[in-house]
């Protein structure tokens, strides 16, 4: 990015490497301090029960890996793979809705001239601003009249609409960096909206989709109150829902199951987090999404 | 966004197709067309604006007047009697509304002071600064699942590790979690945690502040504290107030947490009753929909009102550097 090279000329003079390494103690120390509620997971998760209890420890003396198969069956009926497979499809199918829709809403505002243009862009905005449980009760009603309630649609259907306003500013922006030439160009040689789109547009935007593709999953991953409200049969229960589940039925004795299945439920994450850091760091810089 | 690099070659769309005519009729139809084809965009967009969200919103602020419950029967019309008695009968409404507006005062400062601390300190070093960044960026990725919620609720438990690290120390802890003096400060701690992602921005923020402004006051023998009030403060304020806005309209609307820390009842006595968590009660486990309506537009005006007032105090200390010329 542009920012990146713009402090690479930092040509200060060191003061001394004294101060240099106190600073790097210091940041070392607060990076304990925010990643031991992780590491202490990972760790508690591998304990055996009496363990738990015993041992206070970040690391456990004996591994249990054992937590990991009982959490995934520790439920009567159901196992944490059903959550899995619900959750990847939900999240999957909102990555790919979310991707389609708002690429196509970005195009209009970014590219092409239109009565009420800037209106509609200020409408979308707006909603970035709109609290999405003043939504909750109406839009609850209306997919209980559609009989939705407790499929998996509620969470599905309204991003076919373009209605995560945050990617589709992330994509004006990004495609307002895209050379205009290229689509001068392109209708010189006769390509109307629709062709520049698809020659031009989409295959450029790829790095926004990708970055729209990895926040749209790791966001329904980890969402919660919209699957609360729709799921309410345990056979469509998600991750989450499932996790809640297990930490009401589960007692003192389920500790390490729980943080099991809880540390398993944050791999996608993690995996994601490993593979496109730079992406994700890049797209709350230009749009300033919440992680 | 400046990742794009070399522009790709366009795939050559039919090569004999007739070079454009000038003229003006021609340029009207192709104004005509490409406002057709905007539409023709906007249109997934545009009917999601309608169903999902401007439709709800009028039928919720009708509701709102209502006393319809979802299992009883009731759908009458009850003017503002449901606004009445949330203001002047109904103390849990108040007390969500206490809790929210305390945890969002407290929460909301401290996650920034910690964002740019470790901003500035972050913006200094040379040695592994994307490594560093990426991981205080992880809480934030991580944080509003379930899973760091039942973590948390588990550390900060009587037996949890946080009072395993205060007896190292030879401080007997409490059972945080369950006391209602330090149940929310638990939830505090948790969205303060997560300062990973307004820490990027800053740091972003930082490193577009000219290094010329910080040699030039060297020159003048300006002392590092003196540095950081006239120029590091100022030229950052556009991503202070950013950042402002952003972590006070989230911070009104943690849900997750204060639901899994409290079994989803807003406990121990209350202290963690967010105002949405309050509004799913009302909603979602008593069914009074009217009542959460109305609760869900009170919401709605206050964080309008609350972004105006953010907006209009911004413009007394945000600085704009393009503003000066």
């Amino acid at each position: 990015m542009a920012v990146d090279v713009a402090a690479a000329p930092r040509a200060r003079r060191s003061r001394g490497s004294g101060n240099g390494v106190v600073r790097l103690l210091v940041i070392l120390i607060i990076m304990a301090v925010v990643l031991y509620p992780l590491v202490w997971m990972l760790g508690t998760s591998l304990k055996s029960a009496t363990e738990v209890n015993s041992n206070k420890g970040l690391l456990p003396e004996q591994f249990t890996p054992g937590n990991y198969p009982d959490g995934w069956t520790a439920l009567p009926d159901v196992t944490f793979g059903r959550f899995f497979l619900n959750s990847a499809f939900i999240a999957l199918a909102v990555v790919v809705a979310n991707a389609l829709s708002c690429l196509l809403t970005a195009y209009a505002f970014a590219r092409l001239q239109f009565p009420l243009r800037k209106f509609w862009f200020a409408i979308m905005i707006g909603t970035l601003l709109l609290p999405s449980h003043v939504l909750l009760v109406p839009q609850y009603m209306l997919f209980n009249k559609f009989g939705w309630v407790n499929t998996p649609l509620p969470l599905i259907v309204p991003k076919l609409l373009a209605t995560e306003a945050f990617f589709i500013f992330l994509m004006v922006q990004f495609m307002r960096g895209i050379p205009r030439e290229l689509d001068e160009a392109a209708k010189i040689d006769g390509c109307g909206p629709y062709a520049v789109f698809w020659h031009v547009i989409l295959p450029l935007s790829r790095p926004a989709l990708v970055t729209t593709a990895i926040f749209s999953f790791i966001w329904t991953w980890n969402d919660f109150l919209p699957q609360l409200v729709y799921l309410s049969g345990v056979d469509n229960y998600t991750i989450p829902i499932g996790l809640r589940m297990f930490q009401d039925s589960g007692g003192e004795n389920a500790v390490g199951p729980m943080f099991a299945m809880s540390m398993l439920s944050l791999l996608p994450v993690f995996v994601f987090f490993l593979a496109f850091q730079r992406l994700l760091v890049q797209g709350i810089n230009t749009s300033g999404l919440k992680g | 966004m400046a990742t794009t690099t070399a522009p790709a070659p366009i795939s050559g769309p039919a090569a004999g197709a007739p070079a454009p005519q000038r003229g003006p009729r021609r340029r009207a139809r192709r104004a005509r067309r490409e406002a057709l084809a905007g539409y023709v965009f906007l249109s997934p967009f545009l009917l999601g604006l309608m169903a999902i969200t401007a439709i709800p919103m009028l039928y919720s602020l009708y509701l709102s007047f209502t006393n319809y419950e979802l299992l009883g029967q009731t759908s009458d019309w009850v003017g503002f009697d449901n606004y009445r008695e949330m203001f002047t009968n109904d103390p849990q409404f108040w007390h969500a509304v206490q809790v929210t507006v305390y945890f969002a005062v407290v929460a909301v400062p401290l996650k920034l002071a910690a964002a740019l601390g470790v901003a500035l300190l972050l913006n200094r070093e040379r040695r592994g600064t994307g490594v560093f960044r990426g991981l205080f960026y992880l809480p934030s990725l991580l944080g509003g699942s379930v899973a760091i919620a039942i973590i948390w609720r588990a550390m900060f438990d009587r037996t949890g590790a946080f009072n395993s690290i205060l007896a190292v120390v030879g401080i007997t802890g409490k059972p945080w979690v369950n006391d209602p003096d330090w149940a929310l400060e638990t939830l505090i701690l948790l969205a303060v945690w997560q300062f990973g992602a307004p820490m990027v921005i800053f740091l972003a923020g930082l490193k577009q502040i000219p290094t010329e402004l910080y040699e030039a006051a060297s020159v003048d023998g300006a002392s590092s504290w003196r540095k950081f009030v006239s120029i590091t403060l100022p030229m950052l304020s556009p991503v202070i107030f950013f950042n402002l806005v952003l972590e006070t309209i989230n911070g009104f609307q943690g849900f997750t947490s204060a639901f899994v820390l409290s079994d989803g009842t807003g406990g121990p006595t209350d202290s963690t009753l967010m105002y949405t968590l309050q509004l799913y009660i009302k909603g979602f486990t008593e069914w009074e929909m009217g009542y959460a309506s109305a609760m869900a537009w009170v919401f709605l005006m206050t964080i309008g009102l609350l972004t105006v007032l953010l907006f209009s105090t911004g413009r007394m200390w945000v600085h704009y550097s393009d503003e000066e010329s």
